[in-house]
């Protein structure tokens, strides 16, 4: 036990390297863009325009994907991503993606109705992304279920937090989304600690935890008490709210990038039992000798 | 049934990396990729303390996580048992290098030769191409396996059809063969045996028994 952090010690855990910014850049564009798009959704009936709001979320989630296929070894081959439906939520997640924005550029061109099912994607393709990481079984910081509801929260969060960004940009009223964006703030402060304490009980590889504990500062107070401290001074001076949404966005990155990245550490191995070996009678001769 | 599997003595393994050797040299896998290696354990507080050897490579696990997160279909797990990737399918996601648990999958994206650009004759002579920017791993030494099914031999008795790395190993720590065979020298050598699994908690099923004690 070092300052709470509990752990086993694997043989051989060690970071991943395969996957790099180009991997976290998903989860980062897919995550805010596919909040954003279902807090778009949620606003219109509020009479807000939310069509800028839904092609900036969808330009996200396109930049993760993106990102994704500039990481792949034979991006020629992509398409082969959508064969194994049927258990691999990467392959759901390349599935969902072109239904998105499908009905996304169908809301935009033609009715503002299908916003609905395009905020059901979303929501499907952000929940796709915390199945992915939960089930990398090699990546004890990854499978704890609590990852996934973090990456969902996160999502969400950023998204509120580029809503806030964004509605001064098309001069739209924002009280509502400050509060929605301080909720958010609260729940996603809570699934981040949450989230550590299962890795701690779970006695995930300590450089992992580690690596989170070291953003832990920046991240619990200037990600969440410094937004919500400008959120609360929006009230008199309103611009500083696009100050807390940068904030949230860019602090939600950071995190999953850390995540993906740097606390990515693997299983590792353990010897459950030590070979018997030799004579025990030896073995405690040799052992008088040495001492 | 058949059940391809392997058991890894621990008591006789002296970690001289013999097979790790013949792996790469069997399989001509690139500077810093390993399909087999051999963890050094160091274990005990002085002056009681212990060295202990455990090679480690693709499980070939009874429910592949590999295989479940593969978005392609590129990783299946046979009916034998053995965990294989189809290259022309795989895409070099590395999903499956993450949902592996025992670190048993690489890739490289670039022809790399043991003494710079130019490849020595026996890689030269082995370099695939259809390896590069996609995940690999150790395959029991497939191609030989199937070669049994024609030749009528049986995998971990007969050196031709036997994985390399059991072929290697000075101490004989190293034995291959059917599970589900009661009559294999696997079968037999688990029942005098005391062994582990590694990472059995993950539900993986492992196909790696290694011993440790006499039942």
């Amino acid at each position: 036990m070092m300052n709470g952090i509990t752990s086993t010690n694997p043989i051989s855990s060690r970071v991943q390297r395969n996957w790099d910014w180009r991997a976290a850049g998903n989860f980062v564009g897919g995550g805010s863009g596919s909040g954003l798009i279902l807090w778009a959704a949620l606003l219109s009936p509020l009479g807000y325009d939310v069509i800028p709001l839904l092609v900036t979320g969808l330009a996200l989630v396109a930049g993760g994907l993106f990102c994704v296929w500039l990481e792949i070894g034979r991006p020629w081959r992509a398409l082969n991503v959508l064969k194994h439906v049927s258990s691999s939520w990467m392959s759901r997640e390349a599935w969902v993606a072109p239904l998105l924005f499908l009905s996304g550029l169908a809301a935009w061109l033609f009715t503002p109705l299908l916003l609905w099912p395009t905020a059901l994607l979303a929501g499907a393709f952000l929940y796709s992304q915390s199945r992915i990481l939960r089930a990398d079984k090699g990546i004890p910081a990854w499978r704890h279920p609590r990852a996934g509801l973090l990456v969902v929260v996160t999502g969400l969060t950023e998204g509120a937090g580029l809503l806030v960004l964004l509605l001064p940009l098309f001069d739209q009223p924002q009280p509502l989304a400050w509060g929605a964006l301080l909720i958010l703030l609260a729940l996603r402060a809570f699934a981040w600690r949450h989230y550590r304490d299962g890795l701690a009980e779970a006695k995930a590889p300590l450089a992992s935890q580690k690596r989170l504990a070291a953003i832990d500062t920046g991240f619990f107070w200037g990600g969440h008490l410094l937004p919500g401290l400008l959120l609360g001074l929006a009230l008199v001076v309103p611009v500083v709210a696009t100050v807390a949404g940068a904030i949230v966005l860019l602090t939600g990155a950071w995190m999953k990038y850390i995540l993906i990245t740097r606390a990515a550490f693997t299983q590792g191995f353990t010897m459950q039992h030590l070979p018997v070996r030799g004579q025990p009678s030896a073995n405690a001769a040799v052992r008088k000798r040495v001492a | 049934m058949t059940r391809y599997a392997m058991a890894v003595d621990l008591r006789r393994c002296v970690g001289c990396q013999t097979c790790t050797a013949a792996c790469k040299q069997k399989n001509a896998t690139p500077p810093g990729v390993q399909w087999r290696r051999v963890l050094d354990v160091e274990s005990g507080e002085f002056p009681d303390v212990r060295r202990s050897f455990m090679p480690v490579a693709c499980m070939h696990c009874d429910e592949p996580p590999c295989e479940e997160v593969c978005p392609t279909t590129a990783t299946r797990k046979r009916a034998d048992g053995l965990v294989e990737i189809k290259y022309d399918l795989c895409i070099g996601c590395a999903n499956c290098i993450m949902a592996c648990p025992y670190e048993a999958r690489s890739i490289v994206h670039e022809a790399r030769f043991a003494y710079g650009d130019q490849p020595m004759a026996n890689e030269q002579a082995m370099f695939d191409p259809e390896r590069i920017n996609v995940a690999t791993k150790c395959t029991f030494c497939i191609e030989r396996i199937d070669l049994a099914a024609e030749t009528g031999q049986i995998p971990g008795v007969d050196h031709e059809v036997t994985p390399a790395c059991v072929n290697s190993c000075i101490s004989g720590a190293m034995v291959f063969g059917d599970l589900d065979d009661p009559d294999s020298n696997l079968s037999r050598l688990l029942k005098e045996t005391k062994s582990f699994l590694q990472n059995e908690e993950l539900g993986t099923g492992p196909g790696v028994y290694y011993l440790w004690d006499k039942a």
